[in-house]
């Protein structure tokens, strides 16, 4: 257990995570130039594209250090975005000490800090990395007076690297081998091993990622899940290397996996212990906590017809999403589809990113909603994510959403502009902190509705990308709710109904009612589109009738052409939506669900 | 089908000069009529075991009026020779004004033509040149005293109306002049504009613009009050008649999915749900034809949903519109159950209504005719 390091690498995002990871895999030699390729802990195809890390991942190094000693280092990569922070704390558990990564030119940003506290929370050794040292851009004087005034982490113990470059990569390595202590620990306790994460395989099931704490796991073992109680029998248990490396056994400080027939992700916790039936250990390891969806939204499919393709592909996704749930939704507008639950908006794209790319399906989200508390007249409390799900007005007593802290760093020049945002997105309790000069720290207790709406973009746009934001849900605030629906020539379009705010409702009604006016092409009936709570029309618009559109002459016998023209026209109304006797195209959901965005 | 009577078309694909808006396809060379009459009576033979009978025969163009009479009656006697030609049949012929004279009517009379149409298309002698037509309104108005003193009693004109500079009241004018004539048939066809035609470049490079919605809608209302308030029948989008029995017969059959055989460059015929067309060009026509093949450019077999889509399209440009119980039979569905909803709306909002087992277009329903057809 002596030379074992656990490790991990935190940083903001696009400050070179994932690059850095590749340097350490490439300098102690696991793979060779050939199997090497970037970001090679990023399996996934939008992991490389994007830049992130989205999925958990481990591996262990081989390194002989300076000592003359051998080491076993285990670098356990994890998400960068907050949608996955309970991953990200899973993960840190599993460490003794971190390299907290920073952009040499853009300095301490606002995941830094936020994953700086989370490795805090875990006790956990903190080596300060400034990356990027080779830009030009680069202030390595001004990142270390952040590490000073900022982290408050002594600016003496950073390494210089350019992970680009290869430079720094052994400094590197030799600080993880001296500076973070080895795992402690006992192979003969009575195990109990850390699940950071789970993946599926095809053929071996559910691939389980964990760290044994305390006893020692091999394969022939009856293991309990201690959240649940269910047993499996272990099959399989080994290190991760560039691919998984069968072992006799895993002991108390180690990093690898378990396979033990386990069907599905969902069948497993991340953040649950596993323990030996037969000798279990006293209590679990601390910090579990069940991982609920905060943002919803359904999905249908674009061609009805596409229904059972996307019930498929939502179950064959689900086995490596465990975070992930979706339930059946129907809408009168859009038909059959899933109502969904996601981690937060990036998980959402994700989603919807990989559903059309891997499984080749073209769907149709419906506008996010966050979980609303309701408390009836009756005293009974129901929570609704889903607009259909409003509860009768007259038997509402309170309304609650979920509010968020937001923790955002800025340079001081936006920091009016970030204010003005934050209180038109109803931010209360504003608290200030200089961190240097011309920097700021601020942060803002926001309802999660306004955040996920636009909030994102339109901060990154303010602060013209230099602002960097993070939150956390904190709790439920009472709050002025209803349900807004959208009717075109007086049929509600059930799709479109949102749950917002008495004050946003009519901005975002008459948002709507633009938006559906620019993309419903006239017809032959005039079209009026309203926004409505309840009976009260609170926005509207109107587009009008087309009266002529015959064509004076059809040329003799030559109807094919004509006909041709119709059935191109008909052809494009069919993939319309008819709510009563208006034809809706695709593009108008689109136009108005994606308002978040825009 | 064959014993149901079919329409002749026969193309007439020559034209003395191009007028500004036509995208039809003719040529000038007129030295080619003989070679092509000769190519023409080839295929009204070729067809004899397919039709055997019309009950109406249309010749078209082009300018029909270019050919001397005695090579209209080489093309009549040839298709005498192998059809059946029903005693009442509707025969017409269209004539450029220009080409009018007393003596060449009578003969036209003669040779069994009994409906002639003539392409005034405007008595202002400006819209004419404008449109680049080569007649005049005196060669207009003499062409159809020439076919009343013929002995013409089936007479119809045609009138082009949308022009740039033209006002609704000048229209109007044009619409009380072609009615003092009485004809039998009014044709009002508003101007539209290919890519390919000369007007169209002319209009682009001057900036004027083709009447907007508004302005198309007035100009199909009033054309339509007008000649309503004048005892014309508007059996059609376009078309206006004196009486049921004087409504272009032929025409009809295009619309009801009746047989036609279009001959000649172009000309597109229907048989048995399957219908084909003729390569374009007089060239490639007359070549094929020495070689003794057939012309065609190609075919079509419709299915169901595609007869079903002509037969809403044209129906609904009809005043008669779609005879429902005739539609169930041929097209084999219940368009008033399937479309339930949105005739109900249509019917609410006036666009159409239903009559006798018809579902007919009222005036403002034929003004958007090709929305009606997408229900």
């Amino acid at each position: 257990m002596e030379n074992i390091r656990n490790f991990s690498i935190i940083a903001h995002i696009d400050h070179g995570k994932s690059t850095l990871a590749d340097r350490l895999i490439q300098f102690t030699g696991v793979c060779n130039e050939r199997n090497f390729q970037d970001q090679i802990l990023d399996n996934m195809d939008i992991e490389r594209e994007r830049g992130i890390t989205i999925k958990s991942n481990a591996i262990s190094l081989p390194y002989h250090a300076h000592d003359g000693k051998d080491y076993i280092l285990n670098l356990i990569d994890t998400p960068g975005h907050v949608d996955f922070s309970y991953e990200v704390s899973r993960s840190l558990a599993s460490c003794e000490g971190v390299l907290l990564l920073i952009d040499a030119a853009q300095g301490v940003q606002a995941q830094t800090l936020a994953n700086l506290y989370l490795a805090l929370d875990h006790n956990l050794e903190i080596i300060p990395i400034i990356n990027k040292i080779d830009l030009p851009s680069a202030d390595v004087e001004r990142v270390l007076e952040e590490i000073d005034s900022e982290l408050g982490l002594d600016p003496d113990t950073h390494i210089k690297c350019s992970a680009k470059e290869g430079i720094g990569i052994e400094e590197i390595l030799e600080a993880i081998v001296t500076r973070i202590p080895p795992p402690t620990g006992d192979s003969a306790n009575p195990l109990a091993a850390l699940i950071f994460d789970a993946k599926y395989d095809s053929f071996r099931g559910t691939i389980i990622h964990c760290r044994v704490f305390e006893g020692t796991v091999k394969s022939g073992d009856i293991i309990k899940f201690m959240y649940n109680g269910t047993t499996y029998k272990v099959e399989e248990v080994g290190h991760f290397l560039l691919t998984r490396a069968k072992r006799e056994k895993l002991s108390a400080g180690e990093v690898g996996y378990i396979i033990a027939g386990v069907k599905t992700v969902a069948d497993v916790r991340t953040g649950d212990t596993i323990t030996l039936q037969d000798r279990p250990c006293s209590q679990p390891l601390p910090g579990f906590k069940e991982v609920k969806p905060v943002v919803f939204a359904s999905i249908y499919p674009i061609a009805s017809d596409d229904y059972q393709d996307l019930a498929d592909s939502l179950e064959k996704y689900k086995l490596n999403d465990a975070s992930f749930i979706y339930e059946k939704d129907s809408s009168a507008a859009l038909g059959q589809g899933f109502r969904c639950g996601f981690l937060g908006l990036l998980h959402l794209d994700i989603v919807q990113e990989r559903l059309e790319r891997e499984y080749d399906l073209s769907i149709i989200l419906s506008v996010p909603s966050v979980r609303y508390r309701f408390t009836l007249k009756d005293g009974k409390v129901i929570y609704v994510d889903n607009p259909a799900h409003y509860p009768d007005p007259a038997e509402i007593d309170k309304g609650e959403e979920p509010f968020i802290r937001a923790a955002m760093m800025l340079p001081e020049r936006y920091l009016g502009a970030v204010m003005k945002l934050c209180m038109e997105k109803r931010g209360v309790n504003s608290n200030m902190n200089y961190t240097g000069p011309g920097r700021v720290e601020l942060s803002y207790e926001m309802p999660l509705a306004e955040v996920i709406y636009d909030f994102y973009d339109r901060f990154k746009s303010v602060t013209q990308g230099y602002g960097s934001f993070d939150y956390e849900i904190i709790d439920y605030r009472e709050s002025n709710l209803v349900l807004m629906d959208i009717l075109v020539n007086s049929e509600k379009v059930d799709a479109l109904s949102q749950i917002v705010h008495r004050e946003r409702a009519r901005s975002r009604a008459l948002l709507a009612c633009e938006r559906l006016k620019e993309e419903i092409p006239r017809q032959m009936f005039k079209i009026a589109i309203q926004g409505a709570i309840g009976g009260e029309i609170i926005a509207r618009s109107t587009i009008s009738a087309f009266r002529k559109d015959v064509t004076a002459k059809c040329y003799g016998g030559d109807i094919t052409r004509k006909r041709k023209l119709l059935e191109k026209q008909k052809a494009g109304k069919k993939r319309m939506k008819m709510i009563g006797s208006v034809s809706i195209p695709q593009s108008a959901f689109l136009a108005v669900l994606k308002s978040d965005t825009n | 089908m064959k014993n149901e009577q079919a329409g002749l078309y026969i193309h007439i694909p020559f034209c003395l000069s191009k007028c500004g808006y036509c995208s039809f396809y003719s040529i000038k060379s007129v030295d080619l009529i003989p070679e092509y009459i000769a190519a023409l009576k080839k295929e009204i033979r070729h067809y004899r075991n397919v039709f055997s009978s019309f009950d109406t025969i249309y010749i078209g163009g082009g300018t029909p009026s270019l050919l001397s009479i005695s090579q209209i009656d080489n093309i009549l006697t040839a298709v005498n020779k192998y059809y059946k030609i029903n005693r009442q049949a509707e025969i017409t012929i269209e004539a450029n004004p220009g080409d009018a004279s007393l003596k060449y009517f009578q003969a036209l009379r003669k040779s069994g033509i009994n409906r002639l149409n003539v392409g005034v298309q405007s008595f202002d002698d400006k819209v004419l040149k404008f449109l680049g037509r080569r007649h005049s309104s005196k060669e207009a108005i003499d062409a159809i005293e020439a076919a009343r003193a013929a002995g013409f009693d089936n007479l119809g004109i045609d009138l082009i109306y949308g022009v740039h500079g033209i006002t609704i009241q000048s229209w109007k004018n044009t619409l009380q002049k072609a009615v003092s004539f009485a004809p039998e048939h009014i044709s009002c066809y508003q101007l539209s504009l290919s890519e390919k035609t000369p007007l169209y470049k002319k209009y682009s490079s001057e900036g004027w613009k083709l009447p907007d919605e508004n302005t198309e809608l007035r100009l199909f209302l009033a054309t339509a009050e007008a000649l309503e308030n004048a005892g014309y029948i508007h059996y059609e989008v376009s078309n206006f008649a004196r009486k049921d029995k004087l409504k272009s017969r032929h025409n009809r059959k295009y619309w009801q999915h009746k047989p036609y055989l279009g001959l000649g460059p172009a000309a597109h015929s229907f048989l048995n749900n399957k219908r084909w067309w003729n390569k374009a060009a007089v060239k490639t026509y007359l070549n094929e034809i020495a070689d003794g093949k057939m012309p065609v450019e190609d075919m079509e077999t419709l299915s169901v949903e595609q007869l079903q889509l002509e037969a809403l399209f044209l129906g609904l440009r009809t005043k008669a519109g779609i005879d429902l119980k005739r539609y169930k039979i041929i097209y084999n569905a219940d368009l008033l159950k399937d479309k339930k909803i949105i005739i109900d709306a249509l019917i609410k909002n006036k666009f159409v209504e239903l009559k006798n087992g018809f579902l007919r277009p009222t005036r403002a329903g034929m003004a958007v005719a090709d929305s009606l057809a997408l229900i």
